[in-house]
Parts: C-alpha cells; structure tokens; sequence
C-alpha cells in the first residue's frame, strides 16, 4: 500500500484552551529511520507525539502512520505502533512478565504469541531476571526497560518514545541507546529528547522544534556542515604581536580577529573568514614566508550543542 | 472482546492485589456484622413475624454501607489511571473506548457482590440456630441481593461518571457521594408534595430507592424498578462512555 513513507504529518496545528502548542508542523518519516524530534522542554514535542500516538486530535492539519488516518482509522495506527509516554507510566502493583503479558493481550496478542514475544522481550531489555519482580520496587533503569518492553512486544511497524533516558545513569542511558539503535531497520522509531548528543548518536535524522514549530530537520552531519561553513580557525604563531594585529588587518578574507597570548611565545589568533572561506592554506602559506613558527592551525566545527542553541534562541544569539 | 476480558481481570484483580480490596471488604462485613448483632437483639425480643432480611434492611448501616462503598470502590477506577498517566498507554492501545468503561464496571460490580457475600453467612446463621417458624425465606434473600445488585449498579455506574470526570480520586469520591446521596434523597422528597396526581410526584416517587429497597427485602419485586434503575445504570454508563471519549473532541 503506503511503502516508503511512514509518518506523513502535513499543516499540524494544535491549540489547547487559550494557548496553541504546535503551529503549521510538516514532515515526513521514512520506514526504517530512526528519527529524533529535539527541543528544550515546552517545544511541543510530546505533545506532537500525543497526536501521532491516537491519543489527542488535532487542531487543523491531517497525520497518517503507514497510510493510515491518525483520526479516522485511530484503531488501525495504534495497532501499529509502540508509545511510551513520558515519564514512563506503569502499573506498580502488577509483576513485570504479568504486566508485559497483559499488556501484549490488551494490544491482540493470543495467548500462545504472548507468551513467545513476553520471553523475546524481555531477552531482548535484559528484564529475564527481574521477571517476577514487582515493578514498583524496581530500579528507575529497570522500568525504563520494562517502558521498553511493552512498547516493542507486539511488533509494532512504528515506536513513538518520549524521552526515554530521562533520569537514568550514563550506563543505564548507554544500554538504552544501544537498545534503540538495534531497532534500526526493522522498525521505524521517533525519539524525543532535549539532550542533544542523545539524538546526534542515535538517530539518523534530527527534526529541531521550537516554540510549537519545526526549525530545521535534517542528518546530524548536514546541520554541523551547515553550520562549519562560518566556523573559526584558530592559529597558534610564535610572532610579534604587533606583526600578526597588522596582517590580519590588511587581509581582506578576514573578517574578525583576536590575537590573545599563548605560552611561551606563541600567540593564539582566532579568525572568523569572510563567507565561510577555509583560509587554512594561505595562513600556512603567510607564516611560512614570514618564517615564523606555527604549532596549531585548525578549523573548528560547530558542535550540533552550537546549533541546537543557534537555531532555539535566534534572538540572543544576535547580541 | 479478549482486550474487554484481559481488562476486566487485570481491574478485578488489583482490587485483590491491593489492600485496599480487603481493607473495604472487612470494614463491610463489620457494618454487616452490626446490623447482624441489631437483628439477633430484634429476634430475641420481637414476636411479630417479620422476614428476617427486612430486619437487616430496617437498620441504618445497610444504607451506609451503600452508600459508602460506590464512591470507595470507584473513585480509583479513571482517577488514578488518568493520575498516574496509565490512561495514556491504556488508551493508545488498540482497545475500545466502550471496551475500557464495560470492563472497569463490571469488575466494580464484582467486587461489590464480593463485598456483600458476609452477610449471606450472616442470613445462614440465623437459619441454622432460628426457632422461629419460617426464620427465613430464601425467596425474600434473593430478591434482597436481586435489590443490592440492581442499587449497587446504579450507585457504581454513577462513581464511574463521576472518576472518568477527574484526575482527583478525592473529587470523584466526593462528587459520587453528593450524588448518590440526592438520588437517596429524592424519595424523601415525593413525600413533600401533596398533590398525588401531578407528574412530579409521580416521577420523584419513581426514585423512592429507599422504600423500593424495603420492597425488596420484604421479598416483592417491583418490574418497574428494575426498569429504573436498569435504564439508569446505562445512562450513567453511557455518560461515562462520553466523558472517556471526550479527550477526541475537546
């Protein structure tokens, strides 16, 4: 039917009493991606999430999940995909292999495929041992996992989860990457996170968001490229100071400079090039004519954190 | 119809799961107990032969009782879920709204008969060691339990409107109790107005669930009040049905 795409959100709106959370949002998904919806906290990324899980209605503007209307065939799209909502809701009292089993029942399982996919599961979130615990009493890593494991047991074509690592350890946020990663392929996944190298490691794509819109979606690398072509380049050159103030003056690709002092007698110069020039080779070229010395020369790549603040906060970054 | 029995069985159970289950059941059976040791003292003194279930009826605890337990039972039923965020993967599963408030009902309501099964070991008593000719009809315990089930319906349905309305497990206990407090009421109320042939008095008269209950324990069952409190019990169910739904259109 529908093959390449899987999540189609056109002209999303949504608006709550007195207060609108997500304003004329588009994008795409395709099968197979692993995506990563990023954005500080009142982005309108669960919110976006809510709507694509069947759970709110739009305001205006239509979501399809494998071809398949959010609103109208709200049945067929929750059979299809796998949420866990932020915060991790479960039911404490409740054991976690009975938890999983009920929950694979709720979503149509039978019996006998509950059983088998319950045990992959639980393999597959390393819950095996913790099978008969109550869930209440467990560790917030291990119900993270169990999060997990509800959302993955009948298969869904599309995973939805919301801030997954929130709260956990940096082992614990380690194993749930890996875990989300391996889902790559077989199933389609969207994450949302407000940590950005949680995104630049897991995903393959990136939608920013930002006060209910979408800002910028693209790879990882795209947005650094984007972004490198202004970056600085920094020189490290043992030179009179004067001298190295009065070169980067008479260049004309230069269009700022800092000439700081460095141990010993290097100075550190910090250019920013003219349209995003790479002037690497012709500082090398300058120096060596000069016979000056030269320990350093490198071009510094934005880091996705540089974007993710650029492109969230326009305005300060103007002052 | 798997999701609306996997549903009922996970609601039926964390009644029994918790303590809170017993914890209702025992203060039941206590108030049953009371009107229990009220009837033994009515027994050992009263000569007129009356059916022994209306003596159970004629004490107070058997209202408080009813009374108490819908809002007790219920209040956790959407509350919590809605609360805690459960809702959320509850209602994002491929499950039916109509599917969720059937199979949170019918486990209230089986719990509720759980409840009330004390005071059949109670009515036994009586009738192993009772001197009295005809001590007890089984007739007039089946219509008195027919009465119990048909109220606690209606009561229960009303406690699921009223905690599939907030977040707030104290709000839809409270707000449960006001309602069924002026159902109770409105009985009381048909009294007040003289004139019998107007309609007001002969819909209020309609809601009499006090002298209706008396009906019943005495063994006499009215179809009418059946149809009553029936229709009344899927209205509430049906209101219950909207306010889940509501998320979709507000």
């Amino acid at each position: 039917m529908n093959n390449g795409t899987m999540i189609e959100v056109t002209g999303l709106t949504k608006r709550y009493a007195g207060k609108t959370a997500l304003t004329d949002v588009s994008f795409t998904v395709a099968r197979g991606e692993i995506v990563g919806l990023l954005g500080p906290n009142g982005a309108g990324k669960s919110t976006t999430m809510r709507i694509l899980a069947a759970f709110l209605p739009a305001t205006t503007g239509t979501v399809s999940i494998a071809g398949w209307d959010v609103f109208r065939d709200s049945e067929e799209v929750r059979r299809r995909i796998g949420y866990m909502p932020e915060n991790n809701p479960l039911h404490h009292e409740m054991r976690v292999r009975e938890y999983l089993k009920f929950r694979a029942r709720l979503k149509g399982l039978t019996r006998a495929r509950s059983r088998d996919r319950v045990d992959t599961v639980m393999e597959q979130c390393s819950l095996t041992e913790v099978g008969s615990r109550i869930i209440g009493q467990l560790s917030k890593g291990f119900k993270q996992r169990v999060g997990l494991a509800d959302a993955l047991v009948h298969e869904p074509e599309l995973i939805i989860l919301d801030e997954p690592t929130i709260g956990l350890d940096p082992h614990q946020i380690r194993a749930v990457r890996q875990l989300i990663k391996s889902l790559a392929g077989a199933h389609t996944v969207l994450i949302s996170t407000h940590i950005l190298p949680e995104a630049e490691m897991t995903c393959n794509r990136m939608l920013i968001m930002y006060e209910g819109r979408i800002l910028a979606a693209d790879t990882p690398e795209n947005l650094q490229k984007l972004m490198a072509s202004n970056g600085q380049i920094i020189a490290e050159i043992a030179a009179p100071e004067a001298d190295l103030n009065e070169l980067w003056a008479q260049l004309p690709e230069v269009e700022m400079f800092d000439v700081s002092p460095a141990d010993g007698d290097y100075f550190r110069c910090a250019l920013t090039p003219r349209e995003g020039l790479d002037l690497r080779r012709q500082i090398f070229a300058l120096v060596q004519e000069r016979g000056w010395s030269l320990r350093e020369l490198t071009r510094s790549r934005h880091t996705l954190e540089d974007i993710y603040v650029r492109v969230t906060r326009p305005d300060e970054e103007e002052n | 119809m798997t999701a609306l029995f996997t549903l009922t069985r996970r609601e039926l159970a964390t009644f029994f799961v918790s303590f809170t289950g017993y914890v209702i059941i025992a203060a039941a059976t206590f108030l049953v107990g009371l009107s229990f040791i009220v009837l033994l003292s009515k027994l050992g003194t009263d000569a007129s032969p009356m059916p022994v279930t209306e003596m159970f009826y004629s004490t107070y605890f058997f209202w408080l009782l009813l009374l108490l337990a819908a809002p007790i039972i219920t209040m956790r039923l959407f509350a919590l879920e809605k609360s805690s965020g459960t809702f959320e993967t509850l209602m994002t599963t491929p499950v039916r709204d109509l599917h969720v408030v059937l199979a949170k009902f019918v486990a209230a309501m089986l719990f509720y008969v759980v409840m009330w099964l004390p005071m059949l070991g109670c009515l036994a008593l009586v009738q192993r060691y009772s001197t009295q000719p005809g001590g007890l009809d089984w007739g007039a315990v089946g219509s008195t339990y027919l009465g119990i089930i048909l109220l606690g319906g209606l009561f229960l349905s009303l406690g699921c409107f009223a905690s599939a309305l907030t977040r707030s497990q104290m709000v839809a206990a409270m707000v449960t109790l006001v309602l069924g407090v002026t159902l109770f009421s409105l009985g009381f109320l048909a009294d007040q107005i003289p004139a019998t042939g107007h309609w007001p008095a002969q819909v209020l008269s309609r809601f009499a669930l006090f002298q209706q209950m008396h009906d019943f324990a005495r063994g006499v069952v009215d179809t009418r009040t059946i149809v009553v409190y029936l229709s009344l019990t899927v209205f509430f169910l049906f209101l219950t049905l909207r306010a889940v739904e509501s998320r979709r259109w507000r």
